[in-house]
């Protein structure tokens, strides 16, 4: 071994505890940040997961001004050219039409208002898996003359399978919509907004209730991922924006999106802090393995050792203290957050019930993206640097004759 | 031949302002080869002329030429270069590395210097054994006495060939068996390898076994005396 390597090696060991202690800090430190982070950032994925991949898509194309006023007057005529096109757009998964209006429901003593969306059954549950939400009843196909309802909405109602609700509502210019249809099927969904509203008829029968022939309220499209939703959006945006209106998740659900960052900033204050404490126990191993060898510094540059290399191995001292404790902590939480991840957390009691009031799903969830680990990383050898800069300042202002004389 | 020259050296040391004057017009010559003692009292400028003699602390005024280089002309990068290649020091105390072993204390020095690994190797034991540590070469300066410390150091300050070594009080933790065995050993390298010895001391023990012996007072040179081949 390199000599300059093995002299810092054995600095480091020369006081086992207090090494030990600067390792196993930093270690706890990235394994409860990652802990963090894993957890925010899975947790964010599912909630807009939740919501884009139930209900709104990444993306939604409509007649321009639709989103305002949502009104089935702002609906547009459905081009099969149009399909085609955004189906075919880089990264786009699914395209799925749909045309949506309020109206009331209901079904004998009791009304409610809800949200009545027409599907094509087959591409929409391609996309939301809609299908697997469904716990009663038959799911629609082409054709089918049925409803599904939310579970929230057909509880309220007090109605089940079989039975028959009367939708009275506004439709296309302006008319009267109303329709009378079997409840053939019941989906629940873990957000309580979808589940006490929803209720789904085939897009034919919803354009015949609606007054509405061959128009749609939206295209509603999927994408890879999240990530590739700017370069989405402005594919979509160069062909379309004349005509159409095309908004992301986040202008439809701006509340989740500000959620997600208020969050997220709380998440990084606390990191913040985390750092800050385990930035100054690094820093203070260094400082005492700096001041305890000031006689040490000056005996070597006395005997000819150039300030470079000295510099070199207090570097790797203080580089070598955070990488051990980056580099185990990382793998200890890799199976940690694995299991997590195939095992999230579901709260239960009051607490769940207050979380899917406020329209979030009661569950932790846990995500391993490399992004997070890379951000660990990056942030514990910045603070590692800034630690080691403290010997390099001393190494390059120590006067060889003053150290050796305080002894 | 002299190969330590100094006109009217100074040296003003800053105490908070108040100048002490360390060296007052030092005028010197050591001849190569020399064993020379500096003695004085505790204040009288040893360490400082040993540091100004070593290129560790820079001149007030004066000039000072040791071997062929002007000291008071050089940068303190040149510096470092010529204490590497041309003085081995020897301090009072803690001169070694705590975290190397003996062998690799001496190493260093001539891993500073780039000489091949064997050749260190070999150098390393053999010094250490002409100091009488062969079988000690492994242990860290924690696991040797204070005397044996003080041998290492020697072998270390020898380890890169120098012109000259400097012992600042290398006696002044030893007992005096530890201490005469140490002047033992200085005595033989200076008269094989016949290197240049200054050493600074107060200890009579040391001052007797001198060739040359400066005194110093406030700073400036007191007596110089030579003594016979017998001492
Ligand atoms: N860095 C310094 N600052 C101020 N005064 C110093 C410094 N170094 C040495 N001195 C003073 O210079 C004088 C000579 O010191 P030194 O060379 O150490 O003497 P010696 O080695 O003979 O005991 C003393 O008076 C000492 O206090
Ligand atoms: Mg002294």
């Amino acid at each position: 071994m390199n000599m300059y390597l093995r002299l810092a090696w054995r600095n480091i060991w020369r006081n086992k505890r207090r090494s030990i202690i600067s390792i196993a800090s930093v270690l706890l430190a990235v394994l409860i940040a990652l802990f963090m982070r894993s957890m925010q950032k899975g947790t964010y994925a599912r909630a807009i997961d939740n919501v884009v991949s139930f209900y709104t898509g990444y993306i939604q194309i409509h007649n321009p001004g639709y989103w305002d006023k949502k009104s089935l007057n702002k609906t547009f005529a459905v081009q099969e050219s149009l399909i085609e096109n955004v189906s075919s757009t880089e990264y786009v998964t699914h395209v799925t039409p749909r045309l949506e209006g309020y109206g009331l429901i209901s079904g004998g003593e009791r009304t409610d208002v809800g949200l009545v969306i027409g599907i094509n059954p087959e591409v929409e549950n391609d996309m939301t898996g809609l299908e697997g939400k469904l716990i009663e009843g038959e799911y629609l196909q082409q054709g089918d003359m049925g409803i599904m309802l939310a579970k929230g909405l057909s509880d309220h109602l007090d109605l089940g399978i079989g039975d028959t609700v009367v939708i009275l509502g506004q439709g296309y210019h302006d008319i009267m919509a109303a329709g009378k249809y079997e409840i053939q099927g019941l989906i629940e969904f873990p957000i309580k907004q979808l589940n006490n509203t929803m209720s789904y008829l085939t897009l034919e029968e919803a354009q015949y209730l609606f007054g509405a022939y061959n128009r749609l309220t939206s295209l509603s499209i999927m994408i890879e991922g999240e990530d590739k939703l700017d370069e989405v959006m402005n594919n979509l945006g160069k062909k379309y924006s004349e005509d159409y209106e095309i908004m992301s998740w986040k202008e439809m659900s701006p509340e989740l999106e500000q959620g997600i960052e208020a969050d997220n900033a709380s998440g990084l204050i606390m990191l913040f802090i985390l750092y800050m404490v385990v930035g100054f126990g690094i820093l203070g191993t260094i400082l005492m393995m700096t001041m305890e060898r000031t006689r040490e510094f000056g005996v070597l540059i006395a005997v000819g050792m150039k300030r470079g290399y000295l510099r070199l191995i207090t570097l790797i001292e203080s580089i070598f203290l955070s990488f051990v404790g980056v580099v185990l902590g990382t793998i200890l939480s890799v199976p940690i957050l694995a299991y997590f991840r195939s095992n999230p957390i579901y709260f239960t009691g009051e607490l769940a019930k207050s979380m899917t009031e406020f329209g979030y799903e009661p569950i932790l969830a846990f995500t391993l993206a490399p992004g997070i680990f890379l951000w660990q990383a990056v942030v514990v050898f910045i603070i590692a640097f800034i630690a080691a800069l403290y010997p390099l300042w001393k190494i390059t202002r120590l006067d060889a004759v003053d150290a050796m004389r305080s002894v | 031949m002299a190969v330590i020259m100094s006109e009217k050296i100074c040296k003003t040391y800053n105490d908070g302002g108040v100048p002490v004057k360390a060296l007052k017009d030092v005028d010197m010559e050591i001849e190569d080869g020399e064993f020379t003692a500096i003695v004085g009292p505790s204040g009288s400028g040893k360490t400082t002329l040993l540091n100004v003699i070593g290129g560790l602390d820079t001149l007030t005024s004066g000039k000072l030429r040791v071997g062929d280089k002007e000291i008071s002309e050089m940068t303190p990068n040149d510096l470092i270069e010529f204490r590497l290649n041309n003085i081995g020091f020897v301090f009072q105390a803690y001169n070694l590395i705590p975290v190397l072993t003996a062998i690799e204390n001496v190493e260093f020095i001539m891993l500073l210097q780039k000489v091949s690994k064997e050749e260190r190797r070999g150098r390393a034991r053999e010094l250490l054994k002409s100091v009488g540590l062969e079988d000690m070469i492994n242990r860290k300066p924690i696991e040797l006495s204070g005397g044996q410390q003080q041998r290492v150091a020697v072998a270390r300050a020898l380890a890169s060939r120098p012109r000259f070594v400097l012992a600042d009080e290398p006696t002044a933790n030893l007992d005096t068996a530890s201490a005469e065995n140490l002047l033992d050993i200085m005595e033989r390298m200076n008269d094989e390898h016949k290197m240049t010895f200054i050493f600074s001391t107060h200890d009579q023990r040391v001052v007797r076994r001198a060739r040359r012996v400066i005194t110093l007072k406030d700073g400036q040179v007191d007596t110089d005396e030579r003594k016979g081949e017998n001492g």
